[in-house]
């Protein structure tokens, strides 16, 4: 019974996000909405973490095998791709890069700044 | 012969076994490029290719699996509640630090896929390849893009951020234990939390945490940049 009410609990969540999703027609996913209620009713209270403890526990350790499905999806995107393989890994590199020291020296700057 | 196919039972097995070998291969070898996920989809895709069965007849039971992205992604409001005290301590620094990541991440991929004469479909495709996955395939369908794309890209800038971090920051003197976190988790989301993991324990957490919050300002910036650039 534990654990059907953490299903219950997680999955009722997703539906009220892709609820509010459909009812206020905004441009965020429902699932990313999802994650911000939680959150919200991690903070506020409303649900604590043990109240769903096994089955995030369950998901957030497994959670790149729930990616695979539709990482083979790329089967079906062989066409588009020939002849592209390096431009994509190039962009991916760079701009890896790029983020990791964009962010990296914009944080450093700002605590520079709050130490003085 | 073929009939145990229209079963969902037949890509869920498949998944679990190329999943278990891929995380087997993982462990042995250590290191970063053999990644499990990586290992367990060219091992679906080649046996799917060797014995000439079709995508459609694997997503019977892939798109069960599918499923799980909805509750996958809400669930990463878990990390961040759990870092909650450590964020509250470093809120500006995190949110500015991450949003710049985020903006730097789209204007970027749109440069170089127009520089490397890209289609625009591929473009948006790589546009949230910096989130994670399940956030990732959300932003792609929203903009235009092609979520496998999307996934595979993700992949491949998870394994160059946990590959290449150490040396990035070791060449460009990012030092600052919370400025090092932020910045592999906002390049290479889950991916690169590993390595952070490795480098220290405020690295990791701090890597752990920008993950769903990159995940969201993406979101919110992504459909509004790619308006204006693309």
């Amino acid at each position: 019974m534990k654990l059907l009410r953490q299903v219950g609990i997680i999955v009722g969540i997703c539906l009220l996000g892709e609820l509010l999703q459909r009812l206020l027609k905004l441009p965020i996913p429902g699932n990313v909405l999802g994650m911000v209620i939680l959150l919200s009713c991690l903070c506020s209270g409303l649900i604590t973490l043990e109240m769903i403890a096994e089955v995030s526990g369950f998901l957030l350790d497994h959670l790149a095998f729930f990616f695979i499905p539709a990482g083979v999806g790329i089967i079906a995107c062989m066409g588009l791709l020939r002849g592209k393989w390096l431009a994509v890994l190039g962009v991916c590199f760079i701009t890896t890069v790029l983020i990791m020291v964009v962010t990296g020296h914009t944080i450093q700057w700002m605590q520079r700044g709050r130490k003085r | 012969m073929k009939d145990f196919l229209i079963t969902p039972l037949f890509g869920i097995v498949l998944s679990i076994v190329a999943f278990e070998v891929g995380i087997f291969i993982n462990k042995k070898t250590g290191l970063a490029v053999c990644n499990a996920f990586l290992i367990s989809i060219l091992l679906i895709i080649g046996f799917l290719t060797v014995f000439q069965i079709s995508q459609q007849s694997f997503n019977i039971g892939g798109d069960i699996i599918s499923f799980f992205l909805g509750p996958a992604t809400v669930i990463l409001a878990v990390p961040i509640y759990k870092q909650l005290t450590l964020l509250k301590a470093n809120l500006l620094p995190v949110l500015v630090g991450i949003t710049a990541g985020c903006v730097t991440a789209i204007t970027s991929i749109i440069g170089f896929s127009k520089l490397f004469k890209l289609q625009a479909v591929l473009c948006a495709s790589l546009v949230p390849k910096s989130v994670t996955t399940p956030i990732g395939i959300e932003v792609s369908k929203e903009i235009g893009g092609i979520p496998a794309i999307t996934v595979a890209a993700i992949i491949i800038t998870g394994i160059v951020g946990a590959v290449f971090a150490p040396i990035v920051c070791r060449i460009f003197h990012i030092k600052d234990k919370v400025a090092v976190g932020i910045a592999i988790g906002a390049s290479s989301h889950a991916i690169g939390t590993t390595k952070a993991l490795e480098l220290g324990e405020t690295e990791g957490a701090m890597s752990g945490l920008t993950i769903g919050i990159a995940g969201l300002i993406t979101v919110l910036l992504a459909p509004i940049l790619i308006k204006w650039l693309l």
